[in-house]
């Protein structure tokens, strides 16, 4: 990107050296514990500027090829260095069209921060920290600018979804000139960045704001319209748009298969986030109903079941164990949430694996049965497998179970698209580079293509499904 | 926003509500149910696609004020509007000539079933139609069914109007009485559809059932909505609302129900209190 003049400090290896990785402000955990504010409060100018004097401004940056979208780190942490912060924004945004959600829920500890040099000679630099104070300082600036948008091409698009894979689209489409209009099954556009990831991880007023500026870029976005019911595929490529983009994601909860999972009480992670987060059930003002258990168990060890449970603890739980049946290091939770999540008070069941959900005459849990388990061999995953141990069940004292297994692609589109080609999982078959699926002027990309994945994986697919939707649309014959 | 174009009482705390939504109009087939959700402090709530017109670009729905959500519903007058309203969503019904058909409606089931109803009758089948309530004054649109089936049969409860008795008695009369029948729909509540499923049961008569779990997205993404049928769980929003009435377990799907009961009741003085303040309000 630029080269522009060097910052003398940033390249001064010792001095950098000296520097500590600047921590975050968070607040308290007994205080946070009391509402869904953000836990990480965001870094000031000054801790900002500290941290990005660590950065050694390498010639081959190795953070860039961890980052699955090649943020040009250097340059934009260069920028706050200089005080440039509004600069530092623009520079992101050339990569990342939502550097402020990155900023806070990309798990960099296994991307752009676990190469970074200084992670081998001892602890990397915060990109993701400063990633979201360039991003949060630019939009509470209110220094937000559109890009010039070309003349309009006359060629319209259809995204089916608005989570960040439909998102980046949209985004990305309306800036070469074409008409956009996104379908959002739901009331709120977002996708699981509004129904799922809770408030205290990533304020909602964020995601409105990057929904907003789409907007003002000319997107239109139609809520309450649910592709393959209301129209389906081919309507859509018959009525008017010259191509689709599907980025309907991953969202079908899976459920063990054990008995007594259909007791009342037992939620998917999706349905409790949902009422909490969506429906705002944590707010007496709104009316979607959620249960206030005393004893939860959150069944899983990835971010869904951290977020969950962390939710159910602010929804005043008293006690609220994750369920894992490997042991810690195999939790894909990234480890800023296991870590807040214990410093919150969860209790943590590892390598244990529920059985059964035991329940009352009248329906309700009573009880999870559950069996230690203890790692065997590795299974295709690498990780090591879990086996039961014999005899070793016992009942876990909880009215109130959570599971978040996983999920599996979102049926609607692939069940009512002839042509649409999928893959034994239900995801949808889609070219890795272009999106392009085995259906003429059909893209598709995100957790639709690849099962539950990331938010920033699901934005890279936007953004070169985008490229290859431009390309295909102006190369295409207008029968008219 | 949707606009409320007409409303109606059809009984004690039901209502008729037409409302503007003509992508919908268009799209929909028997059987089908929308989401709505009133304002933004709202609950999402599935209601039934009673009837449609696609020229004018409405949907008809009918509802009973049982909750905060269906009494708020319930005070809207036309020229109002509800923010979201998503659909058609659930699997059509079914439809193909299977000869005699019995239709079963119970309560506000009518009203649910008409569309059900009215498919069947147009699609050739010899269609007779069981409306049932608790008493006369509590039967709905009993007019209308006339115009959509071959024969109408009416059964109160009280024995206020028609058939003195529940509609299973009637339909065990025709079964009785030799009638071949091919297929039975029940819609109503849920222990009507039970008793209607458990009675055709030792006969082999195939039927079906709409069933209303309670749902918050309806579009497969919570599973809020799992029913058991045939001892698998389902889906009701994405793989129903409409199912074979010999599998399904009735018991869990009336335990499920109630899940929020405590919560609905305190919603629901809620919304008493808020509606008896506004009407002082007015009065002063
Ligand atoms: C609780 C939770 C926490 C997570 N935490 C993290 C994290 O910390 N970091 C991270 O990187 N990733 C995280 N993830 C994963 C990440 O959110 C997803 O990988 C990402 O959102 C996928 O984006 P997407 O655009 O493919 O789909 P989604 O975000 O799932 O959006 C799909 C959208 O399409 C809509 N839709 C579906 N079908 C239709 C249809 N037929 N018509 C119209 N609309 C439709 C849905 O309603 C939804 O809004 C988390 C996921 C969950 C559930
Ligand atoms: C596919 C389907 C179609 C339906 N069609 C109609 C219809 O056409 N007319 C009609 O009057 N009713 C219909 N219902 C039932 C209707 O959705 C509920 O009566 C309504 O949600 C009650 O909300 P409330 O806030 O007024 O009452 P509440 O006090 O919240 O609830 C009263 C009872 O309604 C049920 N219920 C509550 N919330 C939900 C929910 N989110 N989803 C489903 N059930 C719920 C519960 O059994 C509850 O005990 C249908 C339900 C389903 C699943
Ligand atoms: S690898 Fe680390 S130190 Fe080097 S440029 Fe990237 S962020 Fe800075
Ligand atoms: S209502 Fe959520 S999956 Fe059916």
């Amino acid at each position: 990107m630029t080269d522009s003049p060097t910052c003398p400090e940033a390249h001064d290896l010792k001095a950098a050296k000296k520097i500590p990785r600047q921590k975050m402000p968070e607040r308290e955990p007994r205080q946070r514990m009391k509402h869904f504010d953000e836990v990480p409060m965001g870094y000031t100018p000054e801790l900002a500027q500290k941290e990005a004097k660590r950065c050694l401004q390498c010639k081959k940056p190795l953070c860039r090829i961890g980052c699955p979208v090649e943020i040009d780190i250097p340059a934009f942490i260069k920028c706050i260095v200089e005080g440039d912060f509004v600069g530092s924004a623009r520079n992101l945004k050339e990569y990342n069209a939502l550097p402020a959600v990155c900023g806070r829920v990309c798990p960099q500890e296994d991307q752009c921060e676990k190469v970074c040099i200084l992670t081998k000679k001892g602890i990397s630099v915060a990109i993701g920290n400063l990633e979201r104070f360039a991003a949060d300082y630019e939009r509470n600036k209110g220094t937000i600018t559109l890009p010039k948008i070309p003349a309009p091409t006359g060629y319209r698009v259809a995204v089916v979804g608005s989570g960040p894979a439909g998102l980046t689209a949209a985004g990305e489409l309306v800036k070469m000139g074409h008409e956009v209009v996104v379908f959002e099954a739901l009331h709120k556009p977002g996708g699981v960045l509004v129904y799922g990831i809770p408030e205290f991880r990533l304020p909602k007023a964020i995601v409105e704001a990057e929904i907003d500026y789409l907007k003002k870029l000319g997107v239109k976005i139609e809520v309450d319209a649910a592709i393959g019911k209301v129209a389906t595929i081919d309507e859509l490529l018959s009525n008017g748009f010259d191509a689709v983009f599907v980025a309907t994601g991953a969202g079908l909860p899976l459920f063990m298969g054990i008995p007594g999972e259909n007791l009342c009480g037992v939620y998917s992670a999706n349905e409790y986030l949902t009422r909490v987060n969506l429906m705002k059930a944590y707010n007496s003002h709104y009316v979607t109903p959620v249960l206030r258990k005393r004893r939860i168990a959150v069944v899983g060890g990835g971010n869904v079941a951290m977020d969950a449970a962390r939710t159910a603890l602010r929804m005043g739980t008293e006690e609220v164990y994750i369920v894992y049946r490997r042991s810690r290091s195999e939790m894909p939770a990234r480890i800023d949430e296991i870590h807040h999540g214990e410093e919150e008070g969860l209790k943590f069941m590892l390598l244990t694996n529920p059985i059964r959900v035991l329940g009352d005459e009248k329906g309700w849990v009573k009880g999870l049965e559950c069996i230690k388990m203890e790692l065997g061999e590795p299974d295709s995953s690498g990780r090591r497998r879990p086996v039961p141990v014999q005899g070793s069940e016992f009942i876990l004292d909880v009215d109130c179970v959570i599971m978040a297994i996983g999920t599996s692609p979102h049926p609607l589109v692939p069940m009512t698209t002839p042509g649409l080609k999928v893959t034994p999982k239900g995801n949808i078959m889609a070219n890795e580079e272009t999106g392009q699926s085995s259906k003429e002027g059909v893209f598709a990309g995100g957790d639709i293509v690849t099962g539950a994945a990331t938010v920033i994986l699901a934005m890279g697919a936007g953004k070169k499904a985008a490229q290859a939707i431009d390309q295909y649309v102006r190369n295409k014959v207008r029968v008219s | 926003m949707f606009k409320v174009l007409a409303k109606e009482r059809l009984a004690e705390n039901i209502y008729r509500t037409v409302i503007e939504a003509p992508k919908i109009a268009r799209k929909r087939k028997a059987g089908q149910f929308v989401m709505l959700r009133v304002d933004e402090p709202g609950e999402r709530i599935p209601l039934t696609i009673s009837d449609a017109d696609p020229e004018a670009g409405t949907i008809t729905i009918v509802f009973q004020t049982v909750g905060y959500t269906t009494k708020l519903l319930g005070t809207l007058e036309a020229g109002d509007y509800v923010l979201d309203v998503a659909g058609p969503l659930g699997h059509p019904t079914h439809v193909e000539k299977f000869g005699t058909v019995v239709s079963i409606g119970g309560g506000l089931g009518i009203a649910l079933g008409r569309s059900i109803t009215e498919a069947l009758y147009k699609a050739g089948n010899h269609v007779i139609a069981i409306i049932s309530a608790r008493n006369k004054s509590l039967l709905i649109l009993e007019e209308e069914m006339k115009k959509i089936c071959s024969e109408l049969m009416v059964a109160t409860d009280d024995g206020s109007y028609g058939f003195h008795g529940f509609p299973t008695q009637v339909l065990q009369q025709l079964i009785d009485s030799g009638r071949k029948i091919d297929l039975v729909v029940a819609v109503g509540p849920v222990p009507l559809m039970a008793a209607v499923s458990k009675l055709t049961k030792p006969y082999g008569i195939k039927t079906i059932v709409s069933l209303n779990p309670i749902m918050v997205d309806a579009t497969g993404m919570c599973g809020a909505c799992r029913v058991t049928v045939g001892g698998v769980t389902r889906f009701g929003c994405v793989e129903g609302p409409e199912f074979d009435g010999h599998q399904v377990d009735y018991d869990e799907l009336m335990k499920r129900l109630k899940t929020y009961a405590e919560q609905e009741k305190e919603m629901d003085a809620r919304f008493v209190a808020a509606r008896s303040r506004e009407i002082q309000e007015v009065k002063r």
